[in-house]
């Protein structure tokens, strides 16, 4: 059993009781709410007559199924069930007292994006969500955690969740990231390291210098996927990094307040001689930028590799997922993925869907256009991205290179809106999820990678290396690049 | 079954589902959770797994249809957290399932849902799966108190996770009135966490 780590400390200061189960019932600080998975659950709380227990550490947004096409956000909805959706959360928060981040309100988008960037996800915290991705949260020292339908029912009443404590494994990330190689990066390299159900029963404590140098996005984007490596949390310990993110934030306290709420944000940290139930290292060092092959986030290769032979792999379990992959992506054992044609890019989500996300991508496609045969979505993370990205002038470089400029939503990640792949449209996606029919479409195909790689791929067509973009040349990309700076 | 809610054996004829890492995307699409209720989530099971062309195809569910025990291989139910994937197989006519491994929200779900999900190894598993095939109407039953699967012949040994089989055999798989009755601990919880104030 694990002792002295930030998940010990945080677990036992938000254990209420031991339950007949077994199982630990836990106080949930922070529970966010969206529209697909919730309107069950408030309508079990009517079904028994019980109030919301907790309303103000409860907060919603819609995202799911949020029209990105400004012209489509007008209501009611064209979408009859997504206007019932959103209606349907509107009415539960308002007759329950939750605040609610509408269209209106200018801080629409994912939830995991929301709550960091107001401040609301805050280190020593539990947070909750009817999402897998809540994990996201755990970059701020905090544990998140997806639940089901039904235990939304639970925390809307009760304010807890009934859990089983997680074994802790630390995973070090050696290293110095090279440029063009980021936080996604990283969490495709752990995944590819772990396996997509090697995190079943634990929770990841990131560590180390190529994590530590991250900044929060790249925080947020590796705790992001945690659960596609099987692990229902992951955490990074806090830093100056984690303090001087959330000052002045709108849900952070101020001045002598900021400096008391710091002093439990330092008291959660894993001890020095803290213990662990496992230990392992990745080696981070000049990796090459990662992406996936295949139909599932451990399918995974660096750039620099080719597409592996079903027989590489030890465990039938991975010799049979490869020989599904190969026919579904329609690929050769030993190919390249570099020139393997892609027909959308999507730049978004809550993995990578932040101002530093949609600044780096950019950076790829100065003075470049979008080949004319992709179709390019940037659809920002929140409104506030959004914003934020117009203020600097970024929208506009993914403007004049030809992408469709979005507001906010999870959009093409799972396509619940309008953005949808269809037939067996390839997507070059900065998402999380590369299951087949995940982007809208049973045929579709999905090669995830980092957002500068989602930029070279739309310019160029197919997966190209985005570090080629970024070398001296001034004619500000290297060879095969046709589009050079006008 | 014994009492309204206590869980202690649940059995039917079986559907093989094979295929290790089902996510729960393939199980439920997401184009069919635009709907405030869990109601029709039968009708979407497996909804594009199960059919070509628009044509039901011959993918399990269709070949054995009034089944209620799953029988699945390892990691089933990964990736979203959608509560949406079991109520569909509960919906459809799954009272237990079977398998190598599950995805812990997933089978937290299904624990939500009076579920039992129990566990046993590859080979176990592949035989029970070719001998519902042998059998589409073989009795399967799934003792949860003695983690006990029986069918045909055979009787074999699976494991069930503590926390669940606690709750199932003891009738307390829904936690909201048992965590709604510690209201008063709760309160001495969150009196510590500085970052809570009092909701009035």
């Amino acid at each position: 059993m694990s002792n002295g780590t930030l998940y010990d400390k945080v677990w036992e200061k938000h254990k209420v009781a031991e339950l007949p189960s077994g199982q630990d019932q836990l106080f949930i600080g922070l529970h966010l709410v969206h529209e697909v998975t919730s309107p069950q659950a408030f309508g079990m709380l009517r079904e028994r007559d019980l109030d919301v227990a907790y309303p103000n550490q409860t907060f919603a947004t819609t995202d799911h199924i949020a029209p990105t096409e400004a012209e489509k956000r007008e209501r009611p909805l064209t979408d009859e069930q997504s206007e019932e959706m959103l209606s349907a959360l509107e009415r539960n928060t308002s007759e329950n007292g939750i605040t609610f981040f509408g269209f209106e309100s200018g801080k629409q988008g994912i939830t995991h994006v929301v709550a960091p960037e107001l401040g609301l996800s805050q280190p020593g915290m539990t947070v909750a969500c009817g999402d897998s991705h809540t994990a996201t949260h755990g970059a701020f020292g905090s544990i998140g955690v997806g639940i089901g339908t039904s235990q939304i029912r639970d925390v809307l009443a009760t304010g807890c969740i009934a859990a089983d404590k997680q074994n802790v494994r630390r995973i070090n990330v050696e290293g110095e990231l090279g440029e063009g190689v980021y936080a996604k990066d990283i969490i495709l390299k752990i995944i590819q390291d772990l396996g997509v159900d090697g995190g079943v029963g634990h929770v990841y404590e990131y560590s180390g210098p190529a994590i530590e140098a991250l900044d929060m996005e790249g925080r947020l984007a590796v705790c992001n996927m945690s659960i596609e490596g099987g692990a229902r949390a992951g955490y990074i310990n806090p830093d100056e990094t984690t303090y001087e993110y959330l000052q002045g934030r709108e849900y952070v306290p101020e001045g002598e307040a900021f400096e008391e709420r710091k002093e439990y944000w330092e008291s959660v940290k894993s001890d020095d001689d803290a213990e662990y139930d496992d230990v392992v290292t990745v080696d981070a060092d000049d990796i090459d930028p990662l992406l996936t092959w295949g139909i599932n986030p451990g399918q995974v290769i660096e750039i620099t590799d080719s597409v592996p032979h079903p027989e590489d792999f030890e465990a039938r379990t991975d010799r049979e997922a490869a020989e599904q992959a190969l026919d579904h992506m329609d690929i050769e054992p030993g190919q390249s993925m570099l020139g393997y044609d892609v027909d959308v890019a999507f730049l978004g989500t809550c993995t990578n869907g932040r101002v530093t996300d949609f600044a780096e991508a950019a950076k790829i496609l100065e003075g470049h256009t979008v080949d004319d045969d992709v179709r390019a979505l940037a659809v920002p993370g929140s409104e506030t991205v959004r914003e934020e990205c117009e203020a600097r002038g970024i929208d506009e470089t993914f403007i004049n290179a030809g992408f469709q400029w979005r507001r906010a939503g999870c959009s093409m990640c799972l396509a619940m809106n309008d953005d949808s792949l269809e037939g067996d449209e390839v997507c070059a996606s900065s998402s999380n999820r590369n299951f087949i029919g995940r982007q809208g479409s049973k045929e579709g195909r999905t090669v995830l990678m980092s957002p500068a790689m989602v930029a070279a791929a739309a310019v160029e067509g197919e997966v190209a290396d985005a570090r080629e973009f970024l070398s001296d040349d001034p004619a500000g990309g290297a060879s095969g690049v046709e589009e050079a700076a006008d | 079954m014994s009492g309204e809610n206590h869980i202690t054996e649940v059995g039917g004829t079986g559907v093989p589902i094979p295929g290790d890492d089902i996510d729960t995307d393939q199980i439920l699409p997401a184009r069919f959770m635009k709907e405030v209720t869990f109601d029709n989530m039968a009708d979407y099971l497996f909804y594009d797994a199960r059919r070509d062309d628009g044509e039901f195809n011959d993918h399990p569910l269709n070949r054995f249809d009034g089944a209620s025990i799953a029988v699945i291989n390892s990691n089933f139910g990964c990736g979203s957290s959608r509560e949406h994937a079991p109520q569909a197989m509960m919906r459809w006519g799954v009272d237990g399932i079977v398998g190598e491994s599950y995805a812990e929200i997933f089978r937290d779900n299904c624990k939500s849902l009076g579920i039992p999900a129990v566990t046993t190894d590859h080979e176990t598993v592949v035989e029970l799966q070719e001998w519902i095939e042998d059998n589409p109407d073989g009795e399967i039953d799934i003792d949860v108190e003695n983690e006990e699967v029986s069918y045909g012949d055979t009787t074999i040994d699976v494991e069930i996770d503590d926390a669940m089989k606690e709750a199932l055999v003891e009738g307390i798989w829904d936690t909201t009135a048992l965590m709604y009755s510690n209201r008063s601990k709760v309160e001495e919880t969150t009196a510590d966490l500085p970052y809570v104030e009092g909701d009035d």
